[in-house]
């Protein structure tokens, strides 16, 4: 009985496992009787819409922007970071964007600047805007949900995904 | 970057989906929970008619809703032999948690075994014989055969002494009721087990004896006392990320002002304001931050105290509240004996403690007056007593819990609304066995018989010394020893040869030898030196009865298949007596072989029916049904009767001396009319048992203990307690203080349920501490030239064990505060075998040295080493 072999194969494991679970879902999907047969099948992952969140002029240092992504009822903020993360775009790597309802009980956050995070009123709930949404503290069972960001040339931030369910949803983008 | 699961849509359960009630099996506070479920091919809708929590999901849900579910909350599991969608998610329904789900509750979908997604695959899924050099999986008859010959053969050899026992006690998974009567009746009635343990400590003891001893039973309030307190005062304990939704979901509410109109309708008679608290820690937690933040600074006393200064500090405050006048004179009159004696003998001035303590003159006195200064027009200031692992780990630990006691007391704060002195608890509870008298007090130290080359077959039930117990250093060193012996032993002769293997383990024995038998879920570190591994089945894998720290009863109901073969423990028991009854009778000893009869249970049902029902307090009014009717709010025990036959069975107790039952009528007159007392359900007449008539009757509980002023004394009074300081207790600690730079003061983190044991296998919680971490103050880190995240190895002549290093402004210079029991670096390495007079373990007062290893690993560069408190917006 090797523990060290046992994890290691969980691991593996868990993300095959993982990845098979949107298949999972996408097949209990497509169950549902379509009302056509001529009808789009269902895709394996939601389609999100990409929005136009601001420009790079628009954003000043550890200020941020408040914006929604996928749709006008989900908020979150655009902040330029002022030092490169891992995740971050635009020409100095600093530019993030988060979900800004706690992923525990959906409390609007606050951020602070002093330490460049997002805090939740409701049950004290923190998460490092510098380290993908990470939870430095807190009773939310998962990190907290980033949206992915391009930059076109003409410095335009668009959103373009989620990598984490948001808050108050059973699907990121609501039918 | 930070672990992240990427799953964008969740499936909804149809109307019909199949519902179950769920305790959460991890902490003592026993959040309710529903567990949806349904077949793997079918799905509901957002619309409200089309979902089984009735909700419209169409839109964004508010805040607090009923309806989401995060991904950890889902998963697809084995139910009656067909995979189906499970939803496990907090119940708003439940009166303790109120919809609140805790980062470690919320995850117990995600933490359920499944072949479909991957989740928790490490669960151990037959019985493991160690054969061929190696752990082999063999039948239940095969494994239980080989453990009942070795175990009659020791037992022959060296008498029952020889067998020592490792078992749980407690409630939630790997435990319960069920389970603790099984292995109860095991080792206390078939046979007359005494070198016997607990999960985490080296003895078969009670880590609240002062408080029992003194009268008061350490689970005598209710939750809504922390609603209805003017006062908070907790000791040693860190509730925010330990008994994360009693502190959410009742202490908050009254710091906020919440809670007003409820005191006002409850306790009409005198004036409310929002609460106070003072919190006694060494440390600043995340708790002290929330206090703050909710409610002022200005209403939050944070009593820094030297490490295990607690008694000097309880004693002073004993004394000023005595010198005061601020005591309850009537309650101690009628309810309580040696007051004087005590006052006089712990004497202690304010300035003697705070020389001892290292707290100001002004900071203990406004505590004494916090707890006890009458209130406006005269009225007794409700004052609520909390502690856990900061007294019960602590220096001496016997005498800080009575003299903690003795001011509870002395306020007349034990029975009444707003009151209470109460450990908090880890585990639920869940305690049901025959008598332990035979094993005396102090009871045997038995990691050092077992270190000591004591005994020669080992059983454990759900423990991990390796991880969780203390000296745990030279612990593992002697057990892998003697365990090897009997590997090689085996290794010696062909395996399917039974009668040579067990010749063979038994010379091994002889020379000093330990043959290892573990139960338990998961593969743990101390099983890796076991010849038999057997696999049990969790909470939800099986019906559990457990109570919370208010002592509320629940059923958590069988939601899901047990992995592969594994078992409830109280089914392995079982089989293991029937084993056992097989091997005396054919080795011609009838008459020990009779002893293990009684075990025909077919069904968890049957060993709860056999135990609690039949021989605990108040069992005769619960059964199944009765409880399954009663959800996730079940009853506060004692069980006194049912609502067909009102109560019918008064008393005061505190459920954990059965038997102590102290009769006759309320004094009121003492305890002055609360109006909660007189609405209270203990107060009928002793009667006869109501007959179980197998209905679904709600049952009638016990909110308080005490509430008719009578204690667990033959005389029925509270007696105080002479508790003098004495300075570091434990033999060797305080040279161990003297020779070492760094405390290393130690607990829990709010990501991580215990030992871990099933978090190391969960990704979102690997990914956050692949290490332990260690707390330490930023600017010690400065002068030993380390960085947020290195790894560095704590050290002393115990042991060493290593963790990552977190830079904490909470803590003062040569402080530490490190993570316990972790999988990856046990900081019971580097604890004493020092134990008190009674053989409680002393872990948090632990000095050691510390230097670095290595920069960052690459696990954990990603993480982030910022503060962890919150701070209100400004």
């Amino acid at each position: 009985m090797s523990g060290c072999n046992k994890l290691t194969e969980s691991g593996r494991r868990f993300f095959l496992g993982r990845s098979a679970l949107a298949v999972a879902g996408a097949a209990a999907a497509s169950t549902v009787p379509q009302a056509s047969a001529r009808a789009t099948p269902a895709l394996a992952r939601v389609a999100y819409p990409v929005s136009r969140l601001g420009n790079l002029r628009d954003l000043k240092v550890n200020e941020p922007m408040d914006i929604s992504y996928p749709d006008a009822d989900s908020t979150g903020v655009l902040i330029k970071l002022g030092t490169p993360v891992e995740g971050g775009v635009g020409p100095d790597g600093d530019v993030v964007a988060f979900s800004n309802l706690c992923p525990h009980k959906g409390y609007p956050m606050f951020y602070a600047a002093d330490d460049r995070t997002l805090n939740c009123p409701g049950h004290y709930s923190r998460f490092d805007c510098e380290k993908g949404g990470l939870q430095v503290w807190g009773h939310a069972t998962q990190n907290l949900a980033q949206f992915r960001l391009r930059v076109d040339a003409g410095g335009d931030i668009h959103a373009e995904g989620v990598d984490e369910l948001l808050y108050g949803r059973h699907s990121n983008v609501l039918a | 970057m930070a672990y992240k699961r990427n799953i964008d849509r969740l499936p909804i359960p149809p109307r019909d989906a199949k519902v179950n009630s769920v305790v959460c099996h991890y902490c003592i506070v026993g959040c309710g929970y529903k567990a949806y479920s349904w077949p793997v091919n079918r799905q509901g809708g957002p619309a409200p008619g089309d979902n089984a929590y009735g909700e419209d999901m169409r839109g964004q849900l508010g805040a607090d809703s009923a309806a989401w579910v995060a991904p950890s909350m889902y998963n697809v599991v084995r139910q009656n032999g067909q995979d189906v969608h499970i939803v496990i998610k907090p119940d708003h329904d439940c009166v303790v948690n109120s919809g609140l789900g805790s980062i470690r509750g919320a995850r117990m979908a995600e933490m359920s075994y499944s072949t479909v997604t991957g989740t928790q695959q490490a669960r151990l899924t037959d019985p493991l014989v160690w054969r061929y050099g190696t752990m082999s999986p063999a039948s239940w008859d095969d494994s239980l055969g080989l453990v009942a010959e070795v175990t009659r053969r020791v037992i022959e050899e060296q008498g029952e002494d020889g067998l020592l026992v490792s078992a749980y006690d407690h409630g939630g998974a790997g435990g319960g009721y069920e389970n603790t009567w099984a292995t109860g009746k095991l080792y206390f009635e078939s046979m007359k087990v005494k070198n016997i343990r607990i999960h985490n400590r080296p003895a078969y003891n009670s880590e609240v004896h002062g408080s029992r001893d003194m009268g008061v039973g350490e689970l005598n309030n209710c939750y809504e006392d922390a609603e209805l307190a003017d006062t908070l005062f907790v000791a040693g304990a860190n509730s925010l990320e330990t008994q994360t939704n009693y502190f959410l979901n009742h202490w908050v509410p009254n710091l906020r002002g919440s809670t007003l109109d409820k005191k006002r309708s409850q306790l009409p008679n005198e004036p409310h304001a929002a609460a106070r608290i003072i919190v006694v820690d060494p440390r600043r937690t995340v708790t002290i931050a929330a206090c703050e933040a909710e409610a002022g600074k200005e209403n939050v006393l944070h009593l820094r105290i030297n490490s295990g200064t607690d008694l000097a500090l309880f004693n002073a405050l004993f004394t000023e509240i005595a010198a005061k006048g601020w005591t309850d004179k009537a309650f101690i009159a009628a309810s309580t004996s040696n007051y004087d004696a005590a006052v006089g003998a712990n004497r202690t001035t304010v300035e003697e403690a705070v020389r001892l303590t290292g707290v100001s003159a002004e900071d203990i006195r406004k505590a004494a007056a916090w707890i006890a200064e009458p209130k406006q027009g005269g009225a007794r200031r409700r004052t609520m007593f909390a502690y856990e692992k900061g007294i019960i780990w602590g220096n001496d630990n016997y005498r800080t819990n009575q003299s903690l006691v003795n001011v509870a007391l002395a306020t007349g704060n034990v029975g009444r609304p707003g009151g209470g002195c109460v450990r908090l608890g880890g585990h639920q509870e869940g305690y049901a066995r025959p008598s332990d008298g035979h094993v005396g007090k102090p009871a045997q130290n038995v990691d050092e018989l077992l270190i000591g080359g004591k005994g020669g077959i080992h059983h454990i039930w759900g423990c991990d010394h390796f991880k969780t117990t203390l000296n745990a250093s030279e612990f593992k060193r002697a057990y892998q020893r003697r365990t090897n012996m009997v590997k090689e032993a085996m290794d010696s002769v062909p395996a399917g040869d039974r009668a040579a293997q067990v010749e063979a383990i038994m010379r091994a024995i002889r020379a000093g030898g330990l043959f290892s038998v573990d139960v338990d879920l998961v593969p743990t570190q101390i099983g890796s030196c076991a010849h038999v591994v057997l696999p049990a089945a969790t909470s939800g894998e099986m019906n559990l009865t457990s109570m919370n720290g208010e002592r509320r009863m629940r059923l958590t109901e069988r939601y899901m298949d047990p992995p592969g073969n594994a078992m409830p423990d109280c089914l392995i028991v079982a089989r293991l007596a029937q084993s056992l009854e097989r091997s005396f009778r054919a080795a011609g000893n009838a008459a020990v072989a009779d002893r293990f009869q009684g075990y025909d249970w077919k069904t968890e049902e049957d060993a709860f029916m056999d135990g609690y029902h039949r021989h605990e307090k108040g069992g005769e009014f619960v059964t199944y049904a009765r409880l399954r009717a009663m959800g996730t709010n079940g009853f506060q025990e004692p069980a006194v009767g049912l609502e067909t036959t009102g109560a019918v069975a008064g008393s005061t107790t505190t459920g954990a001396s059965p038997g102590v039952v102290v009769q006759g009528p309320a004094i009121e007159g003492a305890r002055g009319r609360e109006p909660l007392q007189q609405a209270a359900p203990n107060a009928g007449a002793i009667g006869a048992p109501a007959a179980a008539s197998g209905g679904s009757e709600r049952i009638l509980g016990t909110k308080r203990l005490y509430a008719d002023g009578k204690f667990n004394r033959p005389d029925g009074k509270a007696v105080f307690a002479a508790t003098q300081w004495r300075g570091l207790q434990a033999a060797g600690k305080q040279a161990e203080k003297d020779s070492h730079r760094f405390l290393v003061n130690n607990g829990r983190a709010n990501h991580v349920w215990q030992s871990a044991y099933l978090d190391q296998h969960n990704d979102f919680v690997r990914d956050r501490f692949p290490y332990p971490y260690i707390g330490m103050n930023p600017d010690d880190m400065g002068e030993l030239a380390l960085k947020p995240g290195d790894l560095v190895e704590i050290f002393n002549g115990n042991g060493a064990t290593q963790a990552v290093a977190w830079p904490e402004g909470g803590l003062g210079r040569n402080q530490t505060f490190m993570l316990f029991g972790y999988p990856t670096g046990v900081q019971g390495n580097v604890v004493s075998k020092a134990t008190n007079e009674l053989v409680i373990p002393n872990y948090k007062q632990t000095w050691a040295n510390i230097r670095k290893l290595s920069d960052a690993p690459e696990a954990v560069r990603h993480l982030s080493w910022k503060v962890q408190e919150y701070r209100a917006q400004t």
